[in-house]
C-alpha cells in the first residue's frame, strides 16, 4: 500500500513501518518463546504452528479470492501468519489437526474478513478462534502435556504427527499428560486445600508452573524486543501485568492460603503472551495511550476474576475478547484533547 | 447483601439477558446503530425494568395468588409493563424531549421487549422476594444496557469498515452479537461464588 503513497524527489528517507515489516518483527519476537515451548512440550508445538499457519493462509487466500482483493499484497503481509502462530501457541501440543481448522475458519473468515479484513476487525482473530474451539471442544483443548522434566516418555516427532494427524492414542497417555498449574490451583482451591499445599505438586516451579514460567520469560524477552523496536507501546503490557499484580497482592497478603501469589498469577497460563502479543493488537485494541491503559487494566482484572471465580482455569482469551468489545467505547471517552481547545 | 450482589453479577455478566439468555434481541438490534440512542434506551429500559419487575411481583403476590388466578400472570404482567412504559414515556417527554425524539418508536416498544416480560416471569419462577425482584430487574437492565451500549459503539465503528456487500447492516451486526456472546461465555460460573 505504501508503494502508491511514496513521494518522489528530494532525498527523503521513507519510514520502514509497513504491515509486513511489523508482522515480521512480531514473528521474530515470538521465536525465543517458541523454542522454549518446544523444549518443554515437544515437537507438537511446532506441528501445531505449521498446521495453524497453513490453515490461516488457506482461509486468507480463499477470502481474498472471494472478495476480489490483491492476493499477493495481503497474503504476504504476514497478518494471517501471526494469527495462526499466536493461536497455535495457545493450544495443547497434541490437539488433533481439525482443532486448528475450525479455529482458523472462525478467526480468519468470521472475525477478520467478514469485517473487511486487515485493519477492520473488532475482535482479535486468534482469540476468537481459540475461544470457539475452547467452548466447542473442551476435552481436546484441556489435555495438556506435562513439561519435559516430568514426562520422560514424551512422544517424538513421528509419534506426535501420528497423534495429531491420525488421531492415534499416544502410548502411556496418563504418564505424559496432566493438569496444568492453573487447573491444579483451581481444583485444589475448590476442594478446600490451601495454596502452599497445592504448590507442593511437581507441576509447580519457583514462582509459576514448572516450564511455563520459563516459556513466559522468553515471551517477555520477545515482548521487550517489540518495545525496543517500538512495534508496541508500553501501556498495554504494563497495565495488564500491573493490574494483575496490584489486584492480587492485597488478596495474597490478607489470605495467602486461598489466593496465589501475584508472581504465580503473572507467570501462569497465557498472561505474559497475552500482555505482550495479544492484548497489544493495534487493530482490536484502543487507539490512545490513556485508552490502552484502561484496556490493559480491564484485561488484567477480567483475567483474575475468571481465574478466581469463573468456570475456566485461565481467562486471558476471554478477557481480551471482552475488552475488544469495550474498546470502541473506551476510545470514544479517551479521545486526546484537540490541540488549542 | 451478598445474595443481592450475587443476583447482580449473575444478571449483568454470567446470565446476561441478551447474550446468554437471548432475550430482548429486537431493541438490541434495533436501537444500536447510534450510541446516543443506545444510551437513552438503556436508561429508559433500566427505569421500566426495575419498576415493572417489582410491581409485577406485587401484582402476583397480592392479587393473582390470593384470587388463585396465576394463569393470568402473563396478561397481568403485560398490563403492568405497559403502564410503566406509559409512565416513562410521559416523564421523558417532559424532561428530555430530545431523547424522546431519538427513541421515537422504540420507547413504546419496550412494552414488547421480551426481556421485560421474561424478568417478571423468571422472578415468579425463581421465587424471589420484593427486593430480590427489584435487584433482578435492575441487574437485567444493567446487563442489557452494558451490551447495548458497547454494541452500539462497535456498530458505529463497523459502519466505516470495508464489510463485504452482503454482510452490511444487520448480518454483520448479528455476527458481532454472536462473537460478543462468545466472549461472554468467559463469565460462565462467575455467579456461583
Amino acid at each position: 500500500m505504501n508503494r502508491q503513497l511514496a513521494t518522489g524527489a528530494a532525498p527523503h528517507i521513507p519510514p520502514s513501518v509497513t504491515v509486513a515489516g511489523t508482522m515480521r518483527q512480531v514473528l521474530y519476537a515470538l521465536v525465543p518463546g517458541i523454542f522454549a515451548a518446544t523444549w518443554y512440550f515437544g515437537p507438537g508445538v511446532l506441528v501445531q504452528i505449521l498446521l495453524a499457519s497453513v490453515f490461516a493462509l488457506a482461509f486468507e487466500w480463499l477470502m481474498l479470492k472471494l472478495r476480489k482483493r490483491d492476493l499477493r499484497l495481503f497474503l504476504t503481509d504476514g497478518s494471517a501468519l501471526v494469527t495462526g502462530v499466536l493461536f497455535a501457541l495457545c493450544v495443547p501440543p497434541l490437539a488433533p489437526w481439525w482443532i486448528s481448522l475450525v479455529a482458523m475458519l472462525f478467526a480468519v473468515v468470521f472475525a477478520k474478513h467478514l469485517y473487511g479484513g486487515l485493519g477492520h476487525n473488532i475482535f482479535n482473530p486468534a482469540m476468537v478462534g481459540y475461544a470457539v474451539v475452547l467452548i466447542s471442544f473442551p476435552q481436546e483443548m484441556t489435555q495438556w502435556l506435562l513439561p519435559r522434566p516430568l514426562a520422560p516418555g514424551a512422544p517424538g516427532l513421528l509419534e506426535t504427527l501420528g497423534i495429531i494427524l491420525g488421531g492415534a492414542a499416544p502410548a502411556g497417555w496418563d504418564a505424559i499428560s496432566g493438569a496444568t498449574p492453573l487447573d491444579s490451583l483451581k481444583t485444589g482451591i475448590d476442594s478446600g486445600r490451601i495454596v502452599p499445599e497445592i504448590r507442593l505438586a511437581a507441576v509447580f516451579g519457583d514462582f509459576g508452573g514448572l516450564g511455563w514460567e520459563w516459556i513466559a520469560n522468553w515471551y517477555a524477552l520477545g515482548g521487550l524486543y517489540l518495545l525496543y523496536r517500538r512495534i508496541i507501546s508500553w501501556h498495554v503490557p504494563a497495565a495488564v501485568v500491573g493490574s494483575v499484580v496490584l489486584l492480587s497482592l492485597p488478596a495474597w497478603l490478607l489470605d495467602p492460603g486461598s489466593n496465589p501469589a501475584p508472581l504465580q498469577h503473572v507467570f501462569s497460563g497465557a498472561l505474559v503472551l497475552g500482555a505482550f502479543f495479544i492484548a497489544t493488537d493495534p487493530v482490536s485494541g484502543c487507539a490512545s495511550n490513556r485508552g490502552r491503559l484502561w484496556f490493559g487494566a480491564g484485561v488484567g482484572l477480567i483475567t483474575l476474576a475468571i481465574r478466581r471465580w469463573g468456570g475456566y482455569p485461565d481467562g486471558v482469551a476471554f478477557a481480551v475478547l471482552l475488552m475488544n468489545m469495550a474498546a470502541p467505547l473506551i476510545d470514544r471517552y479517551t479521545r486526546p484533547r484537540i490541540y488549542g481547545q | 447483601m451478598k445474595e443481592q450482589l450475587l443476583i447482580l453479577v449473575s444478571t449483568v455478566l454470567a446470565n446476561n439477558f441478551v447474550l446468554v439468555r437471548f432475550l430482548g434481541l429486537c431493541p438490541f438490534m434495533g436501537v444500536s446503530t447510534k450510541l446516543a440512542g443506545a444510551i437513552g434506551m438503556s436508561v429508559a429500559t433500566a427505569f421500566v425494568l426495575t419498576l415493572s419487575s417489582a410491581s409485577a411481583y406485587l401484582l402476583h403476590r397480592y392479587l393473582l395468588v390470593p384470587l388463585q388466578i396465576e394463569y393470568l400472570s402473563t396478561l397481568g404482567f403485560i398490563l403492568v409493563i405497559a403502564a410503566m412504559v406509559q409512565l416513562t414515556e410521559m416523564v421523558m417527554r417532559k424532561t428530555s424531549p430530545l431523547l424522546y425524539r431519538i427513541l421515537g418508536i422504540f420507547l413504546p416498544l419496550i412494552t414488547s421487549n421480551c426481556a421485560v416480560l421474561g424478568v417478571a416471569l423468571l422472578n415468579i419462577q425463581e421465587q424471589h422476594d420484593l427486593l430480590q425482584s427489584a435487584v433482578y430487574g435492575f441487574g437485567a437492565a444493567a446487563g442489557f444496557g452494558l451490551v447495548l451500549v458497547s454494541f452500539a459503539a462497535i456498530r458505529e465503528r463497523v459502519a466505516f469498515a470495508d464489510v463485504p456487500l452482503h454482510f452490511r447492516g444487520a448480518p454483520i451486526g448479528l455476527v458481532t452479537a454472536g462473537l460478543m456472546a462468545l466472549a461472554f461465555m468467559g463469565f460462565t460460573g462467575l455467579a456461583n461464588l
